[in-house]
């Protein structure tokens, strides 16, 4: 994987809370190449963002700790990077789309003071304030916002989700990132915009050749929008491959439940197919996360978590079925 | 214009509550036990001088019309006479007033700069000693009162250490400046008296901030609370994320939010520090205003009880005024909810 643009590899995360510390992150394995779209699915819970918000080093810390892991950006690791050196890599390098607009939205700025702020300090060049603030309008006629002038000068709350989500689609493009992560942009729309705006985001990413993370709850948006498709279980990436092969024959026990549970080319929820539910992450399951709801647990599936390991041709599980 | 409107609106429902107040305060200086015409002149004053001047202040009137002369001349800038001064009242505020605004503002500014600082920092760097510091005195900052603070002072910084003067408001051999706003730092700033100026701040030191430790700490403990509740907000993660410097994200992007629900309750703490400036100002011999409402209503002096309620409202309503003008500035939900006329 030398050739990589994003590789996280081992990333272990905590939250101290009032009760305890909470072992998120449990070794995380994930990359991206060149102009690949890769697709993070997993429920609720399971560290998705948890996971990239550590790759811009915005993880909220407190309560949040990375105690284990690196994340290297064509090959630096940005976990060590001096602050100045990550601070170039955010916006130009990776920039990101938040779950919830509404709560990636300053409620007490203007969409053009954010946006312009993005802008002058998120992208490659220096520029003057009229070429900011033209580039802003650029960025939000590109994601077909009618009057770009006056969403400039309105307040998050005087627009719709939808016009929301598109804002904060516009701020991530409009600094040109190498990497674009989405994380899941569309949960907190209205169904009916929903693959109006994932429609506009695939077709912007495809037409800048941009790198891309798209994160899902939903089978049928990685189907439509990735190339590459990673599953993950609580703070693991337990399977990895190239769409195709992985949803022709997916090999780890939960990622054959998950597709058991969602009818073919269809979206919807993940594991109703599968008895239990995400473990406690204050006294997670020893070994293998899954142990407890999987079907072919072994007495060393409790013992030690299974290593992320090719089963073939870039085709990744961690699974003790796979390995002697 | 959505400001506009905004203030026009305020300045209404204020005039309805300054009315309001002026018949409360009306009613129970009236009804308040003795009466205050006897009680000016002294047991020995014959009862004909008594009637008199009860008759000279419309006192022997039913209560509607005594309260209807006291309005309309109230609307005129006349507040009545004093029953022991028998001066105008409002020669006598005039008088008083200045000096315990001065205090006043002087805390009030002390209070919010310091609470707002103290309370950021520690919220920034929550968890950490610096917090904690700056929760346990916050802490007892809230739990004391004022007086406390002001005897501890007296003793500690005035007769131990000798660092601040102990009593009034200039050295004897400072000549006061002349009156121009009756409060002495502004006049000595606009006569350009600087020797008066240093003086004078010197001496308002220790009153003033004894005045302000009570609202300065919660402002300390809401800013606190507020900025560490807000840095792991997304928005925080989003703008830090797209790489805008980390000194803007904390100053602008965090600062601003942060600050609405401490400045809301400004207004608020700015009145209670006007209720503590009596004790503050009398154990620092402060020639205040505190003082002269206080002996007004034990000699149940009903005119300068009137006046001393109403120019207290005045200011509290002008403060609150200016307070909801800035959170109104800092959050355009309430400024939008106001254009809309909501
Ligand atoms: N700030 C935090 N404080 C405490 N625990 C947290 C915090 N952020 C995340 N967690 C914990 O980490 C776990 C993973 O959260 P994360 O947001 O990464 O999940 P996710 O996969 O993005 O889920 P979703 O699909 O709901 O967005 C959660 O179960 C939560 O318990
Ligand atoms: S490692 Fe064991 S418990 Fe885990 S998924 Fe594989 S078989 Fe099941
Ligand atoms: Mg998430």
């Amino acid at each position: 994987m030398g050739g990589a643009l994003l590789a996280i590899r081992d990333l272990f995360v905590e939250f101290k809370v009032y009760e305890g510390k909470l072992k998120v992150l449990n070794g995380v394995f994930l990359s991206v190449r060149e102009g690949q779209r890769v697709g993070l699915v997993g429920e609720a819970g399971c560290g998705k963002t948890t996971t990239m918000k550590c790759v811009l080093r915005i993880l909220p810390s407190p309560p949040g700790r990375i105690t284990k892991g690196e994340i290297l950006f064509r090959g630096e690791d940005i976990l060590r990077m001096p602050p100045r050196k990550v601070q170039r890599i955010r916006g130009r390098g990776i920039s990101m789309i938040f779950q919830d607009p509404t709560a990636a939205l300053n409620p007490v700025f203007t969409i053009g003071d954010q946006l312009m702020t993005v802008i002058r300090y998120g992208s490659h060049d220096s520029l003057t304030r009229r070429e900011v603030r033209q580039r802003a309008i650029k960025a939000l006629a590109e994601v077909q916002l009618p009057d770009p002038e006056r969403i400039m000068a309105s307040y998050p709350i005087q627009l719709s989700g939808g016009m929301r989500q598109r804002v904060c689609i516009a701020m991530a493009l409009a600094t040109e990132p190498e990497l674009l992560i989405a994380d899941e942009p569309t949960t907190n729309l209205d169904v009916t915009i929903q693959d109006q705006v994932l429609r506009l985001l695939n077709e912007l990413v495809v037409r800048r050749k941009t790198s891309v993370i798209f994160i899902t709850h939903s089978l049928g948006v990685v189907r439509e929008m990735a190339d590459w498709v990673y599953v993950m279980y609580a703070g693991n990436i337990i399977e990895g491959g190239p769409k195709g092969d992985l949803f022709r024959e997916p090999l780890h026990p939960y990622t054959r439940g998950l597709m058991r549970a969602v009818p073919k080319l269809t979206g919807g929820g993940i594991a109703e197919g599968i008895p239990g539910r995400i473990p406690d992450y204050l006294d997670p399951p020893p070994g293998c996360r899954f142990h407890p709801r999987c079907e072919h647990a072994m007495p060393r599936c409790s013992q030690k978590n299974p290593p992320f390991r090719p089963v073939r041709e870039g085709h990744e599980v961690a699974c003790f079925l796979y390995q002697e | 214009m959505g400001i506009l409107r905004f203030l026009a609106k305020r300045l209404l429902f204020s005039v309805f509550v300054l009315f309001g107040l002026s018949i409360l305060i009306f009613l129970i200086s009236r009804v308040l036990p003795g009466d205050p015409v006897r009680m000016a002149l002294g047991p020995r004053a014959p009862e004909w001088a008594v009637q008199n001047l009860r008759e000279q202040m419309h006192l022997d009137k039913p209560l509607p019309v005594q309260y209807y002369y006291w309005l309309v001349g109230a609307l005129h800038g006349d507040l009545g006479q004093s029953l022991f001064t028998r001066r105008a009242v409002i020669d006598d505020i005039k008088e008083f007033l200045p000096a315990t605004m001065e205090l006043a503002l002087f805390a009030g500014v002390i209070m919010a700069i310091f609470g707002i600082l103290f309370g950021a920092i520690a919220g920034r760097y929550n968890n950490t000693w610096v917090d904690n510091v700056v929760r346990v005195f916050s802490y007892i900052g809230v739990v004391t009162p004022s007086f406390v603070f002001a005897i501890l002072f007296l003793l500690l910084f005035g007769y131990l250490l000798g660092w601040f003067p102990t009593a009034g408001r200039l050295s004897p051999w400072v000549p006061r400046p002349p009156v121009i706003t009756g409060m002495v730092t502004v006049d000595a700033l606009l006569t350009g008296n600087w020797g008066a100026l240093g003086d004078a701040l010197w001496h308002m030191v220790l009153p003033a901030v004894a005045l302000a430790l009570g609202g300065m700490a919660q402002e300390a403990r809401i800013t606190r609370a507020t900025i560490s509740d807000n840095l792991k907000k997304d928005y925080i993660a989003s703008a830090k994320g797209f790489g805008v410097p980390e000194r803007l994200v904390m100053l602008k992007y965090l600062l601003k939010p942060s600050l609405i629900p401490t400045v809301s309750i400004l207004g608020l703490d700015f009145a209670s520090l006007l209720g503590n400036a009596f004790l503050v100002e009398l154990i620092f011999n402060w020639p205040g205003f505190s003082r002269y409402g206080i002996n007004a209503m034990l000699r149940k002096d009903l005119n300068a009880i009137a006046a001393v309620v109403m120019v207290l409202g005045v200011v509290f309503v002008t403060v609150n005024i200016i307070v909801d003008l800035v959170v109104a500035w800092l959050d355009p939900r309430i400024r939008l909810g106001a254009e809309r006329g909501k």
